[in-house]
């Protein structure tokens, strides 16, 4: 695959590399590029490196050698005004749980310098679903709420490009579904978004482009349907239709979604599975 | 073809974002208004057992109250414990991840840490406060003026400015919470082994030698001389030399590891 040189990305990375230890190399020269207003998925299993680069790319960890660009901003020479550009959420939700959810939000307001910080925490918590339990201490929410809370701290200020470091991990499917709408609708506004997972699905549903990071080393960049021609031509074989544990789950607990609501078991066996996932 | 601008909004705000996160973690405290409290009691527990346990059969080799002479010991004590919650309050940040969001953003950096030690320093002298009032009504008298209560009130803020720039240290280097806060431990023996509760004279050889020239000796000895209102002489500048030794040194080794982070 190679890197378009296209003058309207929002992020550029080339050679990348970072060992914490000399002999055990993280990144082994790492490039991509990312358009703006796109969402681009970094695949990889754990240990692959995926977060190194998000900590490099939001001037978290210095790289030990080759170039990234945020922006149009070097994140080496010139990391304050890379940081004035991007938000970040990390793998854990990070919040404060001490404070409520309307002060978290009104506390990044406030370090964004931006005026009418209680309006800003306001309008976010009534879009993310949370104006209820705004005024409750976040040690009191669940992973669903906090993920939501999370997100929505990252987007104080509008920042043209967002890191979302395995943004669904520990969630259930329902608080998934409702992190992927947040995700969609960033990307709707013209919001660059660089999604780490492990999740194949995920990247398959959200991403515009997808680069898959193993050991230290970009394996293949593409879209869905570029990386599902590296394999051999489909063959067409008749399988059963048989419903996902996620589609039964989801049909039972709630509905979200018009394509996921409705399991259409032609030839469901088993679906009365106990389906206690949480 | 950077198109950066160069702008500058870190060194701008410094003073904003430390007073924005300083109301942070200041609110932490008065949400848990145990945290002083609990730094409190041991000082206080140890001042009634030493007062009304042993203080009768110490002989300080002077005639004031033994609650007199031994309260400067303990004011130095209270500061020791109060200063690991410091450590351990970092050490959640770092865990929880809020320390790196902070740090992804456009904000002065250090004044991530800079809320911290404000918030050690308004916590601590709380908690110094309380121990005080509890030493009034033990019988604690002091004909210190105006300025005596000045220089005293100074070198307790200095004091738990150094500790506290300690405190970070294991703070950001920690890898679990009890490592995080262990380091207190010592801090809090050393003022055994000073003229806080006995007179150096009554230790034996080497001992004697250590806790004459420990810096809390020293501290020891010029808050006491400010309470008892009598001049402080050499000692005064002996305990603002050690104090703003350890200060310099610590808020170095703190900045450093805080560096090292992004290596």
């Amino acid at each position: 695959m190679t890197i378009d040189q296209n003058p309207a990305s929002a992020i550029r990375v080339h050679g990348l590399e970072k060992a914490y230890r000399k002999d055990r190399p993280v990144l082994r020269g790492v490039d991509f590029d990312i358009a703006k207003g796109s969402i681009f998925a970094l695949l990889g299993s754990n240990g692959a490196g995926k977060t190194t680069v998000v900590k490099i790319l939001s001037t978290l960890l210095r790289a030990d050698a080759g170039t990234a660009e945020v922006n149009g901003v070097d994140v080496a020479a010139n990391g304050a005004a890379v940081r004035a550009s991007i938000s970040l959420t990390g793998q854990f939700a990070a919040v404060d749980e001490i404070l409520s959810g309307r002060e978290n939000l009104v506390l990044v307001a406030r370090l964004r310098h931006l005026p009418a910080p209680g309006r800003i925490a306001d309008d976010l918590l009534a879009r993310f679903s949370l104006t209820e339990a705004g005024g409750r201490r976040v040690a009191e929410y669940s992973g669903g709420m906090r993920r939501r809370l999370d997100l929505a701290m990252s987007l104080i200020g509008d920042p043209p490009v967002v890191f979302l470091d395995e943004p669904t991990t520990g969630l259930d499917p329902q608080a998934r579904l409702e992190v992927w709408q947040a995700v969609r609708a960033l990307a709707a506004n013209g919001t660059t978004v660089l999604l780490t997972t492990q999740v194949l699905d995920e990247a398959e549903h959200l991403a515009d482009r997808i680069a898959i990071l193993h050991e230290g080393r970009i394996l293949v960049n593409g879209t869905l349907a570029e990386l599902k021609r590296l394999l051999p031509p489909t063959t067409v074989e008749y399988v059963e239709k048989q419903p996902t544990l996620e589609e039964v789950f989801l049909a039972l607990v709630g509905d979200h979604g018009p394509g996921d609501a409705a399991p259409t078991a032609t030839t469901a066996t088993t679906t009365t599975t106990g389906t206690e996932r949480s | 073809m950077t198109t950066a601008s160069a702008t500058m909004p870190t060194t701008t705000h410094f003073l904003g974002d430390t007073a924005v996160l300083t109301a942070r973690s200041l609110r932490h405290i008065t949400r848990s208004l145990d945290t002083i409290i609990t730094t409190a009691i041991m000082p206080i527990a140890f001042m009634l057992l030493f007062v009304f346990v042993f203080g009768g059969a110490i002989d300080t080799g002077s005639d004031v109250p033994y609650v007199d002479y031994l309260l400067p010991g303990i004011l130095l004590i209270t500061v020791a414990s109060g200063v690991s919650y410091t450590a351990y309050r970092l050490f959640l940040d770092l865990q929880g991840g809020i320390f790196e969001r902070f740090q992804s953003m456009p904000i002065a950096r250090s004044s991530v840490l800079w809320a911290h030690v404000l918030t050690s320093l308004v916590a601590n002298l709380a908690s110094v406060a309380i121990v005080v009032g509890v030493a009034l009504l033990m019988g604690f008298r002091t004909g210190a003026d105006v300025l005596a209560w000045l220089a005293v009130g100074g070198i307790m803020v200095l004091f738990t400015l150094a500790l506290t720039w300690l405190a970070v240290i294991p703070g950001l280097t920690a890898r679990s919470v009890d490592g995080a806060s262990a380091f207190s431990y010592p801090l809090i023996l050393l003022p055994f082994i000073s003229s806080a509760f006995v007179p150096t004279e009554s230790m034996p050889g080497p001992v004697r030698v250590f806790a004459e020239y420990q810096p809390v000796t020293a501290i020891v000895d010029a808050i006491r001389a400010l309470f008892a209102g009598q001049p402080v002489g050499a000692d005064i500048w002996i305990a603002l030399a050690w104090l703003v030794g350890i200060l310099v040194v610590a808020y170095g080794f703190a900045m450093l590891a805080y560096r090292r982070r992004r290596a």
